[in-house]
């Protein structure tokens, strides 16, 4: 290895190659992670640009800022913005794959080409919907109900579909490096019940995505086919059955869900560890769950069809199976609580959004009960209350671990500290604006008001004007890390190897760690995971 | 300005009250375990923060009798609110056996709303109080979904078939009917009113409407208009079967199945007529309507076929297509009591 002239800076992964093309050609899984960051960076300000014109034309109940037209437009691209090129993609894109061949002590995942692929088809397919976004939009809103996606809508619907359809195997791909990866690239010693939890929880999340993404990709294929030759399998004006689109896409829809948060509680499950100074509790339940989670969620694609002419003997199989799945659920964070509890508890940002996450995850899952039971959910579904719940499990379940993800492998990849301060004021923000944003939401369900509506009765402003106050709060509390991770990125302080002095084996590496990850193979020989006691010394922890 | 603010919904039907208490008892359950869950987070966090930079937390792993506490109570309780749930749902999806009829057509972006009586309504519907209302519902293009907050009930409108939902309104007032399925860019807009009556208001209303003719005598029109009183004798003779005393009653399949001859079939009819065709009879003989009738024509054929429902020979229905009189009035044909009619005649059977 050459080393550099200045002799403080060592070669590392940022440093070793430079200009455009060594970005664009690399096949560094740590580098593919940047380049998802950034692309994923982009789309959610996209997104969230949409859902704040939303949340601004709803503070009248009349169409004051946009039309209708424009209004349905914007929820759909919002739908489609968030969940297919940022939740499902964000933590496996840019934390996962940053982080997975560091956890297994591996050089790189199992196809670093197939990685970088990857990333060009997601962005292919993030062009397509991008493109069809901006040539006029899409009005189905993100489900694409039919008839009225295929037949009645008079917009860019099989462009928007395309770009979905190729970016799904973007998502196949991954998953199926991660897989492969954690299947055989384990450095020596590093059992399957030894790694951590975020592989564990990224293992299960794979597995969903390789079996759902073909569901949705076949559904969408129908939706085109329908669309471009009228050939009825939707619009039963064609000799079709518009619930069978239903079924076809949630049974995409509901696991894809799963996808969006498994990834979070993946985060969650180290945050907690590692700033309690304590090995995660219940480690096999932990782990178990996840596997549970993937293979219930499956099952449950029926709750989302209780009002839509579904039989009541089969609306009584999905509710039950339904209260199943909250189960796993319940124990993940009855076990992140008790991980806390008798730790040595750091306020770090990172923990911070983690007790927030645990807090608002939970507030999200309760809610979920609400709508599993039958007879409440035919009044509350379709309303705010649904919006409420799933934004209580996305946006202040995934989008605040992926945030407490970023900042505590922060250090690790750009080798770089943040700066303390302004990351905890930032998560306050970020929790006090979600809050005032969402929690009206669930009033508003609970009276009545439907969604998607771009106008609506007077009686709901004043719910509506709090959720756009906290809108515009939580807007602030997502722009200041932005602004501080890419001031941190050039001038924070130089981050050592392992500030948090957690257990993992991606801290083992240097920061920001060398292209081929370690120096030497690592050898795992601590007994357990999280093994804190084992590594008192190493860590100088009394 | 803002009017009318609330933070609980009105609530004006039968079933309001369950749906409320089972809310009810499910907020305060989890509030208080998520104040409890995240009372432990902060007071953990508190009590066990950092003391010194190099300190160490208790290396506890597993407690298996804690876990299988956290894992046995929630999933007792999930069953409880489960079993909750489904009772209350049962009793929203099953109309009671004496409720009355009232056919709603959704369409981009109205409601239409046709009453046995001959009312009909866009974007309102005049109900009585203290009394069961079954809608049945179509839409004529996209899906759409009925929805009365106030009722805290809900149901798809799905095109090519039926649904059903019902209420019994308890107090009289104005309530919000809104389509809560995405349907287009008017969606917001597919709104209107539920005006629950008192019996005497309600009366009034229907006398006050002054409609040509019950739904059933419109339907009889439209029967003739459309030719099929050419084939359809009531003589239970030539090739189109005698439709008196058919509604709701088990029809034999040329497959050897037997089928209810409820609205879905008689609509189905009208589409794809060579499709279960009855025992006796052959295809190809019935021309397919589709594009021909409008949906709302179909409701009110269906509901001249009800009101066609007299044992043969009782009761010889009018042939001249003028609408006679007494339809609409009579027990049992067209009137409000005509659906309880024709499911009691099921029983008997």
């Amino acid at each position: 290895m050459i080393q550099a002239v200045a002799p403080k800076i060592e070669k590392n992964y940022l440093n070793e190659k430079v200009g455009l093309l060594s970005w664009l050609l690399t096949t560094d899984h740590k580098r593919i992670a940047i380049l998802y960051t950034f692309s994923i960076t982009v789309f959610f300000f996209i997104g969230g640009f949409f859902a704040l014109m939303m949340r601004l034309e709803l503070l009248s109940p009349r169409n004051w800022l946009v039309s209708a037209e424009t209004y349905n437009k914007l929820f759909t691209m919002h739908g489609i913005i968030m969940v297919w090129f940022f939740l499902i993609p964000s933590i496996p894109g840019t934390l996962g794959n940053f982080l997975i061949p560091m956890m297994v002590g591996a050089k790189d995942v199992a196809f670093p080409k197939l990685n970088l692929l990857s990333w060009y088809i997601f962005m292919l397919g993030g062009g397509v919907t991008v493109y069809a976004l901006f040539r006029g939009g899409v009005d189905t809103g993100w489900t694409f109900y039919t008839p009225f996606s295929t037949t009645y809508s008079t917009t860019y619907v099989v462009a928007a579909a395309v770009g979905i359809f190729i970016a799904g195997f973007s998502t196949i791909l991954t998953a199926l490096n991660f897989i492969a990866t954690i299947h055989s690239m384990r450095a020596p010693g590093l059992t399957w019940f030894k790694l951590p939890i975020f592989v564990w929880s990224m293992y299960a999340n794979s597995v969903v995505l390789i079996l759902n993404t073909p569901v949705l990709a076949i559904t969408l294929v129908m939706l085109a086919v329908e669309r471009i030759f009228t050939v009825g399998i939707f619009d039963p004006a064609l000799g079709g059955d518009p619930v069978l689109f239903q079924h076809m896409f949630w049974f995409y829809s509901h696991p894809a869900v799963y996808t969006m948060v498994l990834p979070a509680m993946a985060v969650i499950s180290e945050i907690v560890p590692a700033f309690s100074r304590k090995p995660l509790f219940g480690y096999k339940a932990v782990a178990f769950s996840s596997i549970a989670i993937a293979v219930v969620g499956f099952l449950v694609w029926g709750h989302h069809m209780f009002v839509a002419g579904e039989s009541v003997y089969s609306a009584l199989a999905f509710s039950f199976l339904s209260y199943c799945v909250a189960v796993p659920s319940a124990i993940k964070v009855f076990n992140w609580t008790a991980t806390i509890h008798g730790g040595s508890v750091s306020w770090d940002t990172p923990m911070l959004y983690a007790i927030g996450f645990i807090g608002l995850f939970t507030i999200g899952g309760m809610t979920g009960l609400f709508l599993a039971a039958l007879g409440l959910d035919v009044h509350v579904h379709d309303t705010y209350f649904v919006i409420a719940h799933f934004h209580y499990i996305m946006v202040g379940g995934s989008v605040m671990a992926f945030l407490g993800g970023v900042h505590y492998w922060w250090p690790k990849i750009s080798g770089k500290m943040y700066p303390e301060g302004l990351a905890r004021l930032s998560a306050l923000i970020v929790f006090i604006g979600f809050n005032l944003t969402f929690f009206p939401q669930f009033v508003l369900g609970y009276l009545g008001m439907p969604r998607r509506y771009a106008a609506y009765p007077e009686e709901f402003q004043m719910l509506h004007v709090l959720s756009t106050a906290g809108a515009t709060i939580l807007g602030v509390g997502y722009v200041l890390p932005l602004c501080y991770l890419i001031w941190a990125w050039h001038y924070g302080r130089d981050a050592t190897p392992n500030p948090w002095r957690a257990t993992g084996l991606e801290w083992k590496s240097s920061s920001p760690p060398p292209t081929h990850n370690f120096e030497v193979t690592p050898i795992v020989t601590a007994k357990l995971p999280y093994d804190y006691e084992a590594m008192k010394e190493e860590l100088e922890l009394v | 300005m803002i009017t009318n603010f609330r933070l609980w919904p009105e609530s004006a039907s039968s079933v309001a009250g369950g749906v409320d208490l089972l809310f009810l008892i499910l907020l305060v359950v989890c509030t208080a375990v998520s104040v409890g869950i995240a009372a432990f987070l902060i007071y953990s966090a508190i009590r066990y923060h950092r003391k010194s930079p190099n300190e160490l937390g208790t290396q506890t792993r597993y407690n298996i009798p804690a876990e299988v506490t956290w894992t046995v109570v929630p999933f007792i309780f999930f069953m409880a609110v489960f079993v909750w749930g489904a009772k209350l749902y049962f009793e929203i999806q099953r109309p009671p056996d004496n409720a009355m009829s009232i056919y709603v057509v959704g369409k981009q972006w109205m409601w239409k709303v046709q009453h046995l009586e001959g009312q009909r309504e866009i974007n309102e519907i005049h109900i009585p109080v203290g009394r069961p209302v079954k809608l049945i519902m179509t839409s004529e293009d996209v899906i759409h979904d009925f929805f009365v907050p106030a009722f805290r009930t809900k149901q798809d409108v799905l095109p090519d078939r039926y649904t059903t939902t019902w209420f019994e309104a308890t107090t009289p007032g104005k309530y919000h009917l809104f389509c809560s399925q995405y349907c287009g860019t008017k969606h917001s807009g597919m709104i209107g009113w539920i005006y629950a009556l008192t019996p005497v208001d309600y009366q009034r209303w229907l006398t006050q409407g002054a409609p040509e003719g019950s739904l059933a005598s419109t339907g009889e029109k439209y029967f003739h208009q459309f030719g099929c009183a050419n084939c359809h004798h009531f003589n239970n003779q030539g090739r189109c079967p005698d439709l008196r005393n058919l509604y709701m009653r088990p029809v034999l399949l040329t497959t050897g199945k037997t089928i209810i001859a409820d609205d879905s079939y008689i609509r189905e009819k009208l589409h794809d007529p060579d499709a279960q065709v009855p025992w006796g009879f052959s295809a190809n003989v019935m021309p397919n309507f589709t594009g021909v009738v409008t949906e709302e024509q179909i409701l009110a054929l269906i509901s001249y076929i009800k009101a066609l429902g007299p044992q043969p020979g009782t009761q010889e229905p009018s042939s001249s297509g003028a609408a006679p009189a007494e339809y609409g009035t009579q027990k049992g044909i067209g009137g409000p009591g005509a659906t309880s009619n024709a499911g009691s005649q099921v029983e008997k059977r």
